[in-house]
C-alpha cells in the first residue's frame, strides 16, 4: 500500500450527515469474493439515473469537473455509519479518493479508512462548510493540501488547520504498513498472556 | 480505583499498551459468515498466512443465501454461489467451525453464536458484520469489524483497539403493555439522535434492562451500533446465566462453575465513574414507527411525521425534508392508517423464538390483509425447528405469511431477492436507509408485534388496539 505523507489535490463537497455505507456502497454493488472492482458502484444509487444501465445523473457532484478528479472529500457529520462492509472504502479508494474530511465518522468506517490508505481528517462542521465555499468558487484552482506529518489541513487561502489522529492510524497511513506484521512482533507478550488467561479462564480455550 | 463492567473487560484482555489510547487487545471468539468471511479468509491465504486456534473461530451462511424452502448453494444473487462456495473451500482449509447451509446450527450470526453458547459473559467478540453488538446481551464485549481487521484478528487472535469512553444507558421502571425492548432502542436513538453513542460503548442498565427476557435483550443491544455506539453491553445476570447453562458451547459441570463464579463479578463498581450518563422512564415509551430514512426518524405510532422546520438545525432539516420527499411522506401525515405493501418480520433484531411467539400470538385466527406480500424469516435453523415444533408456522401459514429457510433475506438488497420499487414495507429489521432494501423502497422499522398488526390492517397499525387474545 502507498504510503501517505502529503498530498495536494482537487477536493469536492459533499455535504449531508448521517451518509451510510448502504449509500457509499449498495450492496446490490458488492458482487464479488474480492476488493477488487467496486469502484463503478461507488454512491451508485446517486451518482447513476439509472443504475442497472450506469446511466450517470449529472446533477450529482462526482460528475461534474473537476470534482471527476477529486481526491479529497469533503462532507457532513457521521459520515460513512451504518453497516461495517470494508468495501465503502475499498470503493472510494479505487474511484480515487486518499482522504475524507468530516466533523465525525462512523467508527468502523473509520477504521476501514486507516487500514486502505484513506486519510480520516476531522474538522469542526463550520470549517468543512467555509472550506467548500472555496473550493467552489474555483476547484480546479482552488486546491487542499494535507500534510500527514504535520496533522495540518492548509486551505487554497493559505489557512492551517490542525486536526487530531492516533499514533497507531497515522504510523500505518505514513508507512503504507500491514498491520499484522507489527502485531506478530509482539508474539511473546500475546503467549505470555494466554498462558496467564487459560488458568484464569479455562472455559475460553475450546 | 472503581471501574465500569466496560473497563474491567477492557483490562482483562489487555495484552499491552500501545499508547494514545490504542491496546492490542485478545479477541477470544471470531465469528464470520458468507459475505465477509470469504474475503477476510481469501486475504489471509494470499498473503500466505494461516488462522490461529482456528477451534475458536465460528462461520454461518446468512447474508446472501436464499430463504426459499429447499434453498442450496444457488442463490438469486447472480455471484451469491461464488461467495457459498469460496467460503465453505477457505473454511474447510483453515479448519474453523463451518455451519452450512443444510446443518441445524446454521442460521443468522447474531442469532446462532448466543443460542449455541459461542459467545459467554466476559468475551470479547468480533465479526466483520456491524450487529455484532447484539451479543453484549449476554455480557460481552462485542463489536464490528471490517474484513482487513477481521484478516488480522484471524491471524494473530488480537486486534489494536482505541478504548472508546463508556456511557451508561439507564432504563427505569417497566415497560407499558405492548411495548418492547424494539422500542425502547428506538426510543432512545430518536430521543438523542443516530448520532448520539458516537465515541462510547453503553452499558444498559435500570430496572426495564433487569426486567428484560434473555431474547429481548439482544434485539435492544442490536442496535446500539444505529446510535453509532462502538457497542452495547447488559451486564450478565441469573436470567444470561440460566439462558446459557446446557448450550452446545457453554461450559458444564466444574468449568460450569468456575466459569459463574467469574461471571459473577462482571459489573460496574458502584462509584464507577462513567463519561457520560442517560436515564429514561420506561413509562415514557410507547410502540414507535419509523417514518424516514434514519433509525432516529421515528415518532409515537399514534403520531405524524414531524415538520423539517422543527429540526435541530440546518443539516438536519435538510435530512429531514430529502427523507419526507424519499418516502412519500409530508410534515402532519398520520404513520397509522398510512397503506402498506408488504410486511417483513427476520433479521438479527427480531427473528428469535420469543419474537416468533408473540407475532404468532398476535395474528392467530386473523388473516394478513389482502394484497399484502408478508413474510416471517426464522432467525436460525434450530428457532426454526422449535417453532414448528411448536406449531407456529402453521398458524403463520394459515394467516398469509410465507414461511422461510433462516437467514439475514431481505433486511437488505443484495442484488437477490428484494422489495419493490417505491413498495412501502413494514420491517422488524435495523435500517431503513434509502434503498435499503429494494431500489427506491420505503422501510418503515418497528417492532414484530407492530409489523405483524400491520400485515392484518393492511396499514400501519397499532397492535395496542387490537384485544387482548392471550
Amino acid at each position: 500500500m502507498k504510503p501517505f505523507t502529503k498530498l495536494t489535490a482537487i477536493a469536492a463537497p459533499l455535504l449531508r450527515i448521517n451518509i451510510d455505507t448502504d449509500a457509499i456502497i449498495p450492496s446490490k454493488e458488492m458482487r464479488s469474493v474480492g476488493k477488487h472492482g467496486l469502484s463503478a458502484g461507488m454512491f451508485a444509487n446517486w451518482r447513476y439515473s439509472d443504475p442497472s444501465n450506469r446511466v450517470e445523473n449529472p446533477e450529482f457532484i462526482l460528475n461534474g469537473e473537476p470534482y471527476r478528479r477529486a481526491e479529497i472529500l469533503l462532507t457532513g457529520g457521521n459520515f460513512g455509519c451504518g453497516s461495517s462492509r470494508e468495501h465503502a472504502v475499498w470503493a472510494m479508494r479505487e474511484w480515487g479518493f486518499r482522504a475524507i474530511v468530516a466533523p465525525s465518522f462512523g467508527a468502523i468506517f473509520r477504521g476501514n479508512c486507516v487500514r486502505n490508505g484513506i486519510l480520516p481528517v476531522v474538522l469542526t462542521d463550520n470549517v468543512i462548510k467555509s472550506l467548500s465555499v472555496e473550493v467552489e468558487a474555483n476547484p480546479h484552482i482552488n486546491r487542499i493540501t494535507l500534510d500527514l506529518p504535520k496533522q495540518t489541513l492548509i486551505s487554497s487561502r493559505g489557512i492551517s488547520y490542525s486536526f487530531e489522529i492516533a499514533r497507531a492510524d497515522k504510523e500505518m497511513l505514513l508507512l503504507g504498513l500491514d498491520p499484522i506484521g507489527i502485531t506478530l512482533r509482539s508474539d511473546e507478550d500475546i503467549l505470555a498472556f494466554t498462558r496467564a488467561d487459560r488458568v484464569k479462564r479455562p472455559w475460553v480455550y475450546l | 480505583m472503581p471501574r465500569t463492567l466496560i473497563d474491567k473487560l477492557w483490562d482483562e484482555h489487555t495484552i499491552s499498551d500501545l499508547g494514545d489510547g490504542a491496546t492490542l487487545l485478545y479477541i477470544d471468539r471470531i465469528f464470520l459468515h458468507e459475505r465477509t468471511g470469504s474475503v477476510s479468509l481469501k486475504g489471509l491465504q494470499e498473503a500466505g498466512r494461516k488462522v490461529l486456534h482456528p477451534e475458536q473461530v465460528f462461520c454461518t451462511m446468512d447474508h446472501i443465501v436464499d430463504t426459499f424452502p429447499g434453498r442450496g448453494d444457488e442463490t438469486v444473487m447472480p455471484s451469491g454461489k461464488d461467495f457459498i462456495v469460496t467460503t465453505r473451500e477457505a473454511a474447510l482449509e483453515a479448519g474453523i467451525n463451518l455451519f452450512d447451509i443444510g446443518d441445524e446450527r446454521q442460521g443468522i450470526v447474531h442469532v446462532v453464536s448466543a443460542e449455541q453458547g459461542i459467545t459467554l459473559p466476559g468475551f470479547t467478540q468480533v465479526c466483520p458484520d456491524s450487529h455484532t453488538c447484539t451479543l453484549g446481551a449476554i455480557g460481552a464485549l462485542a463489536w464490528g469489524i471490517g474484513s482487513t481487521e477481521g484478516e488480522h484478528a484471524l491471524a494473530t487472535k488480537t486486534l489494536v483497539v482505541s478504548k472508546p469512553k463508556v456511557m451508561c444507558v439507564k432504563f427505569e421502571g417497566l415497560l407499558p403493555y405492548g411495548v418492547t425492548s424494539k422500542d425502547m432502542i428506538l426510543f432512545l436513538i430518536g430521543k438523542f439522535t443516530a448520532a448520539g453513542g458516537s465515541g462510547y460503548a453503553i452499558e444498559f442498565t435500570g430496572q426495564g434492562i433487569k426486567a428484560l427476557p434473555q431474547e429481548s435483550r439482544f434485539t435492544l443491544c442490536n442496535m446500539a451500533v444505529e446510535f453509532s455506539a462502538f457497542t452495547g453491553l447488559i451486564p450478565p445476570d441469573d436470567t444470561t446465566f440460566n439462558y446459557l447453562e446446557g448450550r452446545p458451547y457453554a461450559p458444564r459441570n466444574e468449568a460450569w462453575d468456575s466459569a459463574l463464579a467469574h461471571w459473577g463479578t462482571l459489573k460496574s463498581d458502584d462509584s464507577a465513574a462513567f463519561d457520560a450518563e442517560i436515564s429514561i422512564d420506561c413509562a415514557d415509551i410507547v410502540p414507535l414507527i419509523s417514518w424516514g430514512t434514519s433509525p432516529g426518524h421515528t415518532v409515537a405510532i399514534d403520531g405524524t411525521v414531524p415538520d423539517p422546520d422543527a429540526a435541530a438545525d440546518d443539516d438536519e432539516r435538510a435530512a429531514w425534508a430529502r427523507a419526507q420527499e424519499y418516502m412519500d411522506l409530508f410534515p402532519g401525515k398520520k404513520m397509522e392508517g398510512l397503506s402498506i405493501d408488504a410486511a417483513f418480520i427476520g433479521s438479527c433484531t427480531n427473528s428469535r423464538l420469543s419474537d416468533l411467539r408473540e407475532v404468532a400470538r398476535v395474528v392467530k385466527g386473523r388473516h394478513v390483509a389482502e394484497g399484502i406480500k408478508a413474510i416471517v424469516v426464522p432467525g436460525s435453523s434450530q428457532v426454526k425447528n422449535l417453532a414448528e415444533a411448536e406449531g407456529i408456522d402453521a398458524v403463520l401459514i394459515k394467516a398469509g405469511f410465507e414461511w422461510r429457510e433462516s437467514g439475514c433475506s431481505m433486511c437488505f438488497f443484495a442484488g437477490g431477492e428484494h422489495f419493490g420499487e417505491r413498495e412501502r414495507v413494514i420491517s422488524s429489521t435495523n435500517r431503513n436507509f434509502e434503498n435499503r432494501q429494494g431500489p427506491k423502497t420505503r422501510t418503515h422499522l418497528a417492532s414484530p408485534t407492530t409489523v405483524a398488526a400491520s400485515a392484518l390492517a393492511g396499514k400501519i397499525a397499532d397492535v395496542r388496539k387490537l384485544g387482548n387474545d392471550s
